[in-house]
């Protein structure tokens, strides 16, 4: 059922078309430009070095940034505004100390219109810890957590900053497993990362910071 | 299982985004402790010391007790709410209300509504006993809770628009209060009014203050995701 729910949203995204960005932080443009086209099912990975724009880039995709030039677009067009269709992983892992990991997540998927968390703590082996206050946690397992929104909440476009950042052996197949499942069924994820993705995906390099 | 169910089974299952936020801030706000006791402690110091500085006069001290509550509350209100947005701007949580279908201004709406239930409404309830302090009479107390009662959203929800503009600020707390208090003079002139003028009487200042908190549900959501969407970086 959590598949086919996934396929029939998955349809309205099919290409995203992003041209001559330009974006701007503090005054300082920090890259102009760009573009490049996604379609469903591929992957991107934004590289470049530090300070380059990688994570600028995901923040102007998600609608969390004005663009100074440029557009970016969906083919075909649909209603609903970039950001809703978009799931952005930033280095912040957006947990509250004071609550529960599970109720961190249903908060989540009350807010932004995802079913049953209990299969997404599952898939990322949160489920004994699911009662623990999320302040308690390391790094890697609120890494986990802020990854569960991903299985939680359908959405089909993923902005992945760092996405692999301290997971385990073990967690680092199981998110490749789920970003391979998440191409197949008709996604599309734009990654930034130094490390090396674990699934086929198209390079993107940014140049050095100006 | 009919394809009419799998369509329908999602949407009977999920709760309410605004309401699971009103939940959320109300659990956090518990669970950290301090919020409501530590506003309550404020307003206790600062109707505790008015006496000390304006003397042991008992009828002087009824006559300006309505004002020395007022401001006691308008400071209390101030003193928690650098916070309602720095937490959520600091770990991330506002960048995910931002891409919520849920409109941003509700969201600001709500989150003072649960601020107001963690800090206005203590205050309100702790008020006649510390009226009883000042020697106020019973049907004065009754006044300045309903004017406090009234008036308290407005100042939680006008100081939302100061904490939207100093969110992306380390200590925007003095800022906020020099921003607020000048557009928090309205309310406090017809908060005293209502809670304790023997000229004017009870009902005119009353209904104003209640207009100003109407007009405040109305308008400050709006500047305050405003100003919230522009400081997101």
């Amino acid at each position: 059922m959590q598949a086919a729910r996934h396929r029939g949203k998955y349809c309205a995204v099919m290409q995203i078309e992003a041209s001559a960005l330009s974006v701007e932080r503090g005054g300082r443009v920090i890259f102009a430009g760009l573009g490049f086209q996604l379609a469903a099912g591929e992957a991107l990975l934004v590289k470049g070095p530090n300070g380059a724009g990688k994570s600028t880039l995901l923040r102007a995709l998600a609608g969390l940034l004005p663009l100074v030039r440029g557009e970016i677009r969906l083919n075909p067009p649909v209603e609903a505004r970039r950001a809703e269709l978009c799931h952005y992983i930033g280095h912040a892992d957006a947990l509250k100390p004071a609550l529960t990991l599970a109720e961190n997540l249903t908060f989540y998927a009350a807010l932004l219109g995802g079913g049953d968390i209990a299969p997404a703590l599952a898939r990322l082996g949160l489920a004994g810890i699911a009662d623990l206050p999320a302040g308690y946690l390391s790094a890697g397992q609120k890494r986990r957590a802020a990854l569960a929104r991903l299985v939680a909440i359908p959405r089909p476009i993923w902005l992945l900053d760092e996405p692999l950042t301290a997971l385990d052996a073990t967690s680092q197949t199981v998110v490749g497993d789920l970003m391979q499942a998440h191409l197949d069924s008709g996604g599309l994820i734009v990654a930034a990362t130094h490390a090396p993705l674990p699934i086929p995906a198209r390079d993107l390099v940014l140049g050095r910071p100006l | 299982m009919s394809e009419k169910l799998q369509a329908q089974k999602p949407q009977a299952r999920r709760p309410s985004p605004l309401l699971a936020l009103l939940v959320r801030d109300l659990r956090i706000g518990r669970r950290i402790g301090g919020a409501v006791s530590m506003g309550v402690f404020f307003f206790l110091c600062l109707v505790t010391v008015t006496p000390f500085a304006v003397g042991p006069d008992q009828a002087l001290l009824a006559r300006i007790g309505p004002a020395i509550l007022w401001i006691a509350a308008l400071l209390a209100t101030l003193l928690g709410l650098d916070r309602l947005f720095q937490g959520d701007a600091d770990d991330g949580s506002l960048d995910l209300f931002l891409m919520s279908e849920t409109p941003l201004e509700l969201i600001v709406l709500v989150k003072c509504l649960a601020h107001w239930l963690l800090t206005g409404l203590p205050l309100v309830a702790a008020s006649p006993i510390f009226g009883l302090m000042l020697g106020l009479q019973p049907s004065e107390l009754a006044r300045v809770v309903a004017s406090l009662f009234a008036g308290t959203p407005a100042l939680t929800l006008l100081g939302a628009v100061g904490a939207a503009l100093t969110v992306s600020l380390r200590r925007g707390g003095l800022l906020l209060a020099v921003l607020i208090l000048p557009l928090s003079v309205p309310v406090l002139i017809f908060g005293v009014a209502a809670a304790g003028d023997p000229v004017v009487g009870f009902k005119t200042p009353f209904l104003i203050l209640c207009g100003l908190t109407l007009a405040a549900v109305a308008l400050t959501p709006f500047a305050a995701a405003a100003a919230l969407r522009h400081g997101v970086d």
